[in-house]
């Protein structure tokens, strides 16, 4: 054969090119690269020092005083001058509006933490509400703590089998 | 700790004193401050400002407007260059706007726009290294407000930044109460341009007055001028 022991077979350029053989031309040429990059790495003299702390940087800027003064859109139009930029303003209204409201219904509204402890003691009240009569008994036995009720014994009910005399 | 909220800072004074937000322990700081490693200097001489939870800027007079990204401005068209136009804006540059910026337009379908025209448009790009760019597009490709104005009528006229920033703001009831018993239309751009249109001209200039003499009232003031300018206006 032509090629030595030690050189690689390779590939000619236009079985590379077609369409089966896309994934091994890839392969190829990463690996070239990763050879290439080696060498320039390699190559790099790098400076032999500790690594820079980054601070922390607990400042953030905001250049658009728009934002920050949460200013109005520009165009404007009254008393019906130029009804398309009045539509324009009705819908910018209604959705700062509507975004105050959700903020203040935020606020008044209750929190989760706040339901849960409420629940937690109503629970009981709700659940009688839910049952039938029949197991009212149970649960109420179950929530009160007082010492004048002592659970009852409990008796489960059974069918009972009727005599069959005769 | 010098508590600098509420009083004037001149350039170079170092600010101190800032609150953090309790969540993220971040501080935001608006235009007007600068932070250098581990101090905060103010760039512009005004008051202090703050807003809760955590934001600090400076409040300040001034004419000259400086491009920030998400502002809506009135530009004056100065040139068609190729697939741009060129559009003054009051900054040290001229801004850049591409005509398939504009609703409906594509490469075929060139918006009608001259050299001249006033543009109500919205920066995208605004860098201090690289010319600004703006649009009359919103997000949905809608004009939303956005594009020439006043081709056939109105006024432009040039006021204070600040001035404008004030009636833009919630609070202000300027245009309210002024669009209580006047019809007409106005654009503000952020760059301290305003543009008026009014059926006459009396009414424009009495709107124009108006605005101007706006800038050091406070809300009753403005509520009084704008009962006693449409008490003239009606001829009593």
């Amino acid at each position: 054969m032509a090629g030595g022991p030690d050189q690689k077979t390779v590939l000619s350029k236009n079985v590379l090119q077609m369409k089966f053989m896309q994934r091994s031309a890839l392969r190829i040429e990463k690996e070239l690269n990763e050879e290439e990059n080696k060498d320039i790495d390699d190559e790099h003299w790098v400076l032999d020092l500790p690594a820079t702390q980054k601070l922390e940087n607990n400042y953030m800027f905001e250049p658009s005083l728009v934002r920050i003064e949460s200013l109005q859109f520009g165009r404007m139009s009254f008393c019906g001058f130029n009804p398309e930029i009045e539509k324009l303003m009705k819908r910018h209204n209604t959705k700062v509006e509507l975004d105050a409201a959700e903020v203040k219904e935020m606020e008044l509204s209750v929190q989760e933490d706040e339901m849960a402890n409420r629940y937690q003691s109503l629970f009981g009240t709700i659940a009688k509400k839910f049952s039938s009569k029949r197991d009212r008994g149970q649960i109420e036995e179950k929530f009160s703590n007082s010492e004048e009720n002592p659970p009852k014994s409990k008796k489960h009910r059974k069918f009972i089998k009727p005599a069959d005399d005769d | 700790m010098v508590d600098h909220v509420g009083k004037v800072v001149l350039p170079g004074e170092i600010v101190t004193g800032f609150k953090a937000s309790e969540k993220t322990s971040k501080v935001i700081l608006g235009p007007g401050l600068r932070q250098e490693t581990e101090t905060i200097r103010a760039t512009k001489p005004g008051i202090l400002r703050h807003k809760e939870p955590n934001i600090y800027w400076v409040d300040s007079h001034q004419k000259r407007y400086i491009p920030v990204k998400g502002d809506t401005v009135l530009g004056i068209v100065t040139a068609k260059a190729g697939d741009i136009f060129r559009v003054d804006v009051g900054s040290s540059d001229q801004a850049s706007l591409p005509y398939v910026a504009f609703e409906a337009a594509t490469k075929r379908n060139r918006p009608d726009v001259k050299v001249g025209d006033i543009v109500y448009c919205k920066f995208v790009e605004a860098n201090k290294d690289m010319e600004g760019e703006v649009v009359c597009i919103d997000s949905s490709g809608k004009s939303g407000g956005l594009g020439v104005i006043g081709r056939d009528a109105g006024y432009l006229f040039q006021v204070p930044i600040n001035l404008t920033r004030k009636v833009l703001s919630p609070d202000c009831e300027l245009f309210g109460s002024l669009g209580k018993n006047m019809r007409y239309e106005t654009a503000v751009g952020m760059n301290g341009r305003i543009w008026v249109k009014a059926k006459t001209v009396v009414e424009t200039i009495a709107i124009t007055n108006a605005i101007c003499a706006s800038e050091y009232m406070t809300n009753t003031e403005i509520k009084n001028m704008c009962k006693r300018l449409a008490d003239s206006m009606a001829g009593f």
